[in-house]
């Protein structure tokens, strides 16, 4: 098997079509996650015992069963309750709920580190909970939060192609579809391990930087 | 249609597949687990070729996303005259995969073994290999045993993908069962039941169990 560079010069516009795609689908997912994991921590923190318990409970169930499968789960049962979903949708659907299980963990740090004194000091200065929370608690948890978050935008980056499941136009789908047609893969797979590995050591660099200046500019070590 | 009939029908189908989910997993930690250690004590060795080589395949590993890395294996490599069976090709795809997370534990737990241990055997004039097996790995081995833990639990979900090569997984059958039956949610439904089962019932339960024995074992419990 011989390495075709004229394919490989007439499917690149079509991988990096698709590339620009797989970017979107992390970019979509990571903002999905990052609001609804803060929910699913906030949900933690309720005087509501029952309510703790649910959402820890679900955590719990997304982070123990494999993504592909909650791909599906959101993309077929939808329509049995006349809930008709695109392969986007529920993509980014399933993506970011998964990642929200992760990154709520990320968070509830944030808050538990917040020092006692500031929660006190909020009860007697007679704020209320939503005030405490926007005001005091958030601004000074999620900061921290964010040094610690890099990651997991490049695990969604990595999880994208398994959204190519349900048809969704990304950068293994692309891959798929050029090789299907032309009965080679050994160029469009190869293709992608490279654009993967590239844009993921990149931003890895790019992460570790970002943290550490997040982390500089907050005084921590 | 119950769900207990749903059960009593397909019920098989799901055990087989659940079977064949176990397997996979035992040969996919095994070799994850070899590859790690390997890596691992390669990433600290004093040869500069060794630790090279071993932090280009973590790097690498950890670059390319596992689903492109399974893609490659399966519809590539045959095209240079390889051709592996599908369910190696699973394991084989996911071990080494795991295996390079696993090789970056591996390479920290040691480092975290406080200096004076190593200078401890220098002074009972061990050998390297004894100053390894005797001080260095069995306290490295409790350090790292936690993080394992999720390590493992990453894995099992992983081995969800190789259904997409074809190899007869719980989620392989889950998806076989939904074309025929279009009964997505007790299909996927009850898939997604059973990893958490495994997850949270059997893996953890184990882990937890290994770490209380390893750490009885050098004395820290």
């Amino acid at each position: 098997m011989q390495w075709d560079f004229a394919f490989t010069a007439e499917i690149l516009p079509k991988m990096l079509w698709a590339t620009g795609n797989t970017l979107l689908a992390a970019g979509m997912g990571y903002a999905i996650a990052a609001v609804i994991g803060l929910l699913f921590a906030l949900a933690q923190r309720t005087p509501l015992r029952i309510l703790t318990y649910i959402t820890r409970e679900i955590v719990e169930f997304i982070r123990s069963t494999p993504l592909v499968l909650q791909i599906f789960f959101v993309y077929y049962v939808g329509p049995e309750y006349g809930l008709y979903l695109s392969p986007w949708v529920a993509g980014m659907i399933a993506i970011g709920l998964h990642y929200a299980a992760y990154i709520s963990e990320v968070y509830r740090g944030g808050i538990e580190s917040v020092p006692k004194g500031q929660w006190e000091a909020c009860i007697a200065i007679n704020l209320t909970t939503m005030q405490t929370y926007r005001r005091i608690v958030l601004p000074q948890a999620l900061p921290p939060s964010i040094a610690g978050m890099g990651n997991y935008l490049i695990s969604i980056f990595k999880d994208t192609p398994i959204l190519s499941v349900i048809g969704v136009a990304e950068l293994m789908q692309a891959a798929n579809a050029v090789g299907g047609q032309n009965y080679r893969y050994l160029e469009p797979y190869t293709m992608v391990g490279v654009i993967f590995l590239v844009i993921s050591l990149t931003a890895a660099r790019a992460i570790r930087w970002f943290e550490a200046t997040v982390r500089r500019k907050l005084g921590m070590q | 249609m119950t769900y207990t009939s749903f059960l009593a029908d397909y019920g098989s189908r799901f055990v087989d597949g659940a079977l064949v989910t176990a397997i996979q997993f035992l040969c996919s930690l095994g070799l994850a687990v070899l590859v790690a250690n390997l890596f691992g004590l390669m990433m600290l060795s004093s040869n500069p070729v060794l630790r090279r080589a071993a932090v280009g395949y973590v790097e690498f590993f950890r670059g390319t996303s596992l689903l492109v890395q399974l893609f490659w294996l399966f519809y590539v490599l045959p095209l240079f005259g390889i051709t592996l069976d599908n369910f190696l090709t699973g394991f084989l795809a996911v071990g080494l995969n795991l295996g390079a997370y696993g090789a970056e534990l591996v390479r920290g737990a040691i480092q975290s073994v406080p200096r004076g241990q190593w200078e401890a055997s220098y002074a009972l004039s061990m050998s390297a290999a004894q100053r390894m097996r005797r001080i260095i790995i069995p306290q490295a081995f409790v350090t790292m045993l936690p993080a394992w833990g999720n390590l493992v639990i990453e894995l099992l979900k992983s081995t969800a993908l190789v259904a997409l090569i074809a190899v007869p997984d719980l989620m392989f059958e889950a998806r076989q069962l939904n074309n025929t039956t279009y009964l997505s949610t007790w299909t996927f439904g009850t898939a997604l039941v059973i990893y958490y089962v495994f997850s949270r019932f059997l893996i953890t339960p184990c882990m937890r169990w290994t770490e209380r024995i390893m750490a009885r074992r050098i004395g820290r419990a």
